[in-house]
């Protein structure tokens, strides 16, 4: 279509920031890499499943906090006169289906993969529409389950031929144990949770003097702001955080089996603990997990344990997975090389 | 060896870091005043020089791995997209509003019944500091020389930086309220502390050393 000056009209081919697309070269690569993938999930007893692109809004949001409400397009149901929202994350889709369909079975493994949208990106100058690739384990609390989670997301990297992988582990269950030894209004939660988040130092004196927050208390959680870095950090932990709860002292017990399981199997990984960095795990409740490839500045895939998927859709269970983006990958990887 | 990239603020936040980057053996060895990009005397770090707003744009997108930048600029950006762990106690100024000096505004009065309207290059922080007190105001984004809009009855106050307090008062404003205090603070890319942790660090450690030495 051409306006009157003979140049083709901007508005028309121009995709929205953020929505990219794929030309052959690039879209038989992704081609390959989705089978690839999803043939090694299936190997390791993933079964398969393909959720609708759009649902009641309601369903989508579940077990999540606000963050993803946000990053959720929304439109009204004309039939039904509901609102709709098209999917930020397939994981609530996942539990849902894990808990209306596989009642029945103890341990479910489901593997997914498709289009999501998110209203505004993750990350500065991130996608709005990445291709979710992920596996999830439902109704086993064993910490194997999140290793197989965590070595699956490994093997995903390495099918995408990425190289020199980071990974960072972190573990939810902390801050919460701590934030439930305080006395802090929601308004100062959610101040202390983006100091955190920050790792602002400064912010964190000024807020501890508001609060007028004890000695023994602030001392702990200078150490979530403090403790970061290789896993020696987990030795600090233990002087530094042992004895407040039980839910500290296990969580820190799992990081440290964590730790030692991925020395022996993936010694190329390089591993980084941060008991602070919770941004984005919104509905986590245990290990959490991320992976970074040297030379890229955001994250490649995450995940962690969300125990107590599915409660809204009448049966809780404990869950584990990760996910990430297929584009991205393929983008770095794989179609790098290419 | 691990490369590092800092990215500073051109202007007085320049100036003010020169000595911090001195004790911490990173003065830019080139021309300041010229280069955009310069070496350091440390050969693993080099320097950006940048416009203070684009400093966030820079480390959040791990084009430097740290920055050095007034929170001023970190409060309107929002958000957590990096780590902040050091305030560097330079560039100490305040966020303040400010009005004309015969404004009833100055005693509290607010004769007008439409929405107070703000100019400011502070949109967010502005709307938000305003909200906080339940107040739903009208802003007015400009890129400089606030002090001109209360007096050509642009905007009833202004939000903005006050170092001095001589701009103002050379303009016939006062400063009716004092926001927060503000300096510059080093900022680090979330990813660089993962994959550059112990370089990163490092510089971050002898950072702290040189201000806490400043600091006395």
């Amino acid at each position: 279509m051409r306006n009157s000056s003979g140049t083709t009209d901007a508005r028309l081919w121009m995709l929205p920031d953020g929505v990219e697309e794929w030309l052959p070269d690039m879209a038989w690569a992704l081609e390959e890499l989705r089978v690839r993938l999803l043939q090694c999930y299936r190997r390791r007893g993933f079964a398969l499943v393909i959720p609708p692109p759009i649902e009641h809004l309601e369903a989508l949001l579940t077990g999540a906090g606000g963050e993803l409400e946000a990053q959720t397009f929304k439109c009204t149901d004309p039939v039904s006169g509901r609102l709709l929202g098209l999917r930020a994350d397939m994981t609530p889709q996942a539990a849902r289906i894990a808990a209306r369909h596989f009642r029945d079975l103890a341990v479910v493994r489901l593997c997914y993969l498709g289009s999501v949208l998110r209203a505004r990106a993750d990350a500065p100058g991130g996608p709005r529409a990445p291709m979710q690739v992920g596996c999830e384990i439902f109704g086993d609390t064993r910490l194997d389950a999140d290793l197989e989670v965590l070595e699956l997301m490994l093997a995903t990297l390495e099918l995408a031929e990425l190289h020199d992988i980071h990974v960072g582990l972190g573990h939810a269950a902390i801050y919460h144990a701590l934030l439930e030894s305080t006395a802090l209004n929601a308004t100062a939660q959610v101040e202390l949770f983006g100091i955190l988040q920050r790792k602002s130092v400064p912010d964190f004196a000024a807020f501890c003097a508001e609060q007028a927050l004890e000695p023994q208390l602030r001392s702990q959680l200078a150490a979530l702001l403090q403790l970061h870095g290789d896993v020696t950090v987990l030795a600090e932990a233990r002087q530094r955080l042992s004895g407040i709860s039980p839910a500290v002292d296990a969580a820190l017990g799992d990081l440290e089996q964590v730790v030692a399981v991925l020395a022996k199997q993936a010694p190329g990984v390089c591993l980084h603990v941060d008991l602070a960095e919770l941004r984005g795990y919104g509905y986590h409740t245990g290990i959490v997990f991320s992976a970074f490839a040297s030379g890229h500045g955001s994250e490649l895939a995450r995940g962690g344990r969300y125990d107590g998927a599915g409660r809204e859709f009448g049966l809780a269970r404990p869950a584990t997975g990760f996910s990430a983006d297929i584009n991205e990958l393929l983008r770095l990887g794989h179609g790098a090389a290419a | 060896m691990t490369t590092l990239t800092l990215a500073l603020s051109k202007g007085r936040i320049l100036d003010d870091s020169l000595p911090l980057l001195t004790a911490a053996g990173i003065a830019p060895t080139g021309d300041a005043e010229r280069l955009l990009r310069l070496p350091s005397q440390n050969p693993d770090v080099s320097l950006l020089i940048i416009r203070a707003t684009d400093v966030p744009t820079y480390v959040a997108y791990g084009a430097a791995d740290l920055g050095i930048v007034g929170k001023d600029v970190l409060l309107e950006h929002g958000g957590d997209d990096f780590y902040e762990p050091l305030d560097l106690g330079i560039a100490r100024c305040h966020l303040s509003v400010a009005t004309r000096k015969d404004s009833p505004l100055v005693h509290g009065e607010r004769p007008f019944k439409r929405r107070l309207r703000v100019a400011t290059k502070y949109p967010n922080l502005a709307r938000r500091h305003y909200a906080e007190r339940g107040e739903q105001v009208e802003i007015i984004k400009l890129y400089g020389s606030m002090e001109l809009a209360p007096l050509v009855g642009l905007a009833d106050v202004i939000v903005d930086l006050v170092a001095t307090g001589n701009t103002l008062r050379a303009n016939g404003l006062v400063e009716v309220e004092k926001i927060c205090d503000i300096s510059s603070r080093l900022v680090l890319n979330k990813a660089a502390t993962k994959l550059k942790h112990d370089a990163l660090h490092g510089l971050v450690d002898r950072l702290r050393a040189a201000v806490e030495t400043r600091r006395g």
